[in-house]
């Protein structure tokens, strides 16, 4: 292998696609061949089947939905408010310096820990979860995007300057535009962290959703629907990545790639 | 020569009421101390006049001072002494009526050739379809045509700083400043751009001030051409370019051409040894 030399394309497919056959072989190998017991990993079949009996009986369907809704909903709430704080603190020097600190504070608060307390407060209901969300990903939007807009190419701001731009001028037509790519970017990195906050949030306290059939599931010792719930929740984040990715390409033709 | 005429005319009559577009007025800057430490003088106060429709180049050795000078004119720097006057008012913050090219590649990447040209004329709130013919023109000028529709990426570097001027000139400023433009090109382009640049200044008559370090380019560019002295920048020489308009490249090869820049390399190559430190075997 030469260093940093590309691959050609069906070559990186097929290597993508051989690492998941090795996998699943690798757990068939040991579940299927005895080497684990059955009580603490169930073999590829057995999940299939419980997965299939999750959606056909127990209305699987209705807890991804509740679960995906929750995501979104926290993400967006997230993302509407912490988007323009963000482009805010990277472009006004003092308003960054108001806000700076306390979000470097806030962003190592752990989320998880503020369940008991948002339970307190706002019982178990959707608010609950939403907020979960909120306080695990607000701070990172907050903080990323900031220092995506603050480390705009200063030749650039110049050049709009020597053009006749003023402050509005350079924020809407230069720090934006020049951020927007990156900043798309941080979401997707992002909504892949909400994800993990859902379902802590749906293991405490919740009645339905992906995290609360985990944790069902826990009860019985159906390793298999445990399984499928992580891998369903694999495959859904999946898609959304694909959907941003390719969203990204194409509102922002010239950034990235 | 017409150079030494020109600065026995320019001391025989002092103060003589030219009409002067931009006057550099005691332009000194100082960089306050890192640290503590002493504070830096990038740029001792120097006082020049600039005519209009003067093609003026300014040389010197890396670190004179030369873009400093070029900034605050621009007003992106302010000065910490003197001031600078463009057609009789103070410049005190960058503006559309000086227009910049600068070293580095500038080009809003997000935006197509045309409507990076345009960019300036949508700030002044142009009609678009007015836009639309100043950007076609420009374009036309710079050698782009069918290339309005691409993003900077697929541009090489000569036509991207191409487009960059377009840009500037679109603006229709006072005076056009230029920081090293061609700097990062290699020799070949540079020389096509040098041309085409003189092209477009022979057929608009615009001002100019053009920042250098290349001997050459800044006499087959210039009307006149400012030689800074090594840190702390001050002007050395002032000298006169007379050579005949229409330029072509060839003049780089003619007698007074040659003389010019044997001139010109004697005082460039003392601050370049001042600057470097160096002394040569023998020197």
């Amino acid at each position: 292998m030469t260093p940093l030399k590309p691959v050609g394309r069906a070559r990186k497919v097929a290597l993508g696609v051989a690492f998941f056959v090795l996998f699943v072989a690798a757990w068939s190998a040991a579940t299927l061949g005895g080497f684990v017991s059955k009580t603490f990993l169930a073999d590829p079949l057995t999940m299939l089947a419980e997965g299939w009996g999750l959606f056909a009986e127990h209305g699987f369907a209705k807890d991804v939905g509740i679960t995906v809704w929750r995501v979104l909903g926290g993400f967006v709430l997230a993302a509407v408010l912490g988007v323009p704080l963000g482009i805010a603190m990277g472009a006004f020097k003092p308003v960054e310096a108001f806000f700076e600190p306390f979000v470097s504070f806030a962003r190592y608060l752990p989320a998880s820990a503020f369940i008991p307390l948002l339970i307190l407060w706002a019982g178990i209901g959707e608010a609950q979860k939403l907020l979960v969300i909120f306080i695990g990903v607000f701070f990172q939007i907050v903080l990323m995007v900031a220092v995506t807009v603050g480390s705009t190419r200063r030749d650039l701001v110049e050049a709009a300057y020597t053009l006749g731009a003023g402050a509005h001028g350079i924020v809407r037509r230069v720090l934006l535009p020049n951020a927007a790519p990156q900043i798309a970017e941080t979401l997707r990195l992002v909504l892949g962290w909400a994800w993990t906050y859902v379902i802590v949030a749906e293991l405490i306290g919740a009645s339905s959703g992906i995290g609360h059939m985990i944790t069902d599931s826990q009860a019985l010792l159906n390793t298999g629907q445990i399984i499928f719930g992580i891998i369903m929740i694999g495959l859904i984040g999946l898609v959304s990545d694909f959907a941003f990715k390719w969203a990204n390409q194409r509102l922002f033709p010239w950034g990235l790639q | 020569m017409h150079a030494v005429d020109r600065r026995a005319r320019a001391a025989a009559a002092p103060g003589r009421p030219i009409v002067s577009k931009l006057v550099i007025d005691g332009v000194g800057r100082t960089f306050p101390g890192v640290n503590g430490g002493a504070p830096t003088l990038a740029l001792t106060p120097i006082s020049f006049d600039v005519a209009d429709n003067d093609f003026i180049t300014i040389l010197g050795p890396s670190g004179c001072g030369k873009s400093t000078l070029l900034r605050i004119v621009a007003g992106l720097d302010r000065p910490t002494a003197g001031r600078v006057c463009l057609d009789g008012a103070d410049v005190s913050g960058p503006g559309a009526d000086r227009g910049m090219v600068f070293q580095s590649y500038t080009l809003f990447p997000w935006l197509t050739v045309e409507e990076n040209v345009r960019f300036g004329l949508r700030e002044k709130r142009m009609p678009a379809a007015e836009q639309a013919d100043v950007a076609r023109h420009w374009i036309h000028k710079v050698g782009l045509d069918g290339f309005a529709r691409h993003y900077p990426k697929m541009l090489s570097g000569g036509m991207q700083q191409r487009t960059a001027i377009a840009r500037a000139l679109a603006n229709a400023p006072k005076i056009l400043l230029l920081d090293e433009p061609f700097g990062a090109l290699d020799h070949q382009t540079r020389g096509l751009m040098q041309e085409l640049l003189l092209g477009i200044w022979e057929s608009e008559k615009t001002t100019v001030l053009f920042v250098t370090h290349d001997i050459e380019e800044a006499i087959f560019m210039a009307s006149r051409v400012l030689v800074i002295s090594a840190r702390p920048g001050r002007i050395k020489a002032d000298v006169a370019v007379t050579l005949p308009h229409p330029r072509h490249y060839t003049v780089k090869t003619t007698p007074g051409f040659s003389a010019l820049k044997a001139r010109l390399t004697e005082e460039i190559r003392a601050e370049a040894l001042k600057v470097e430190g160096v002394v040569l075997p023998g020197g």
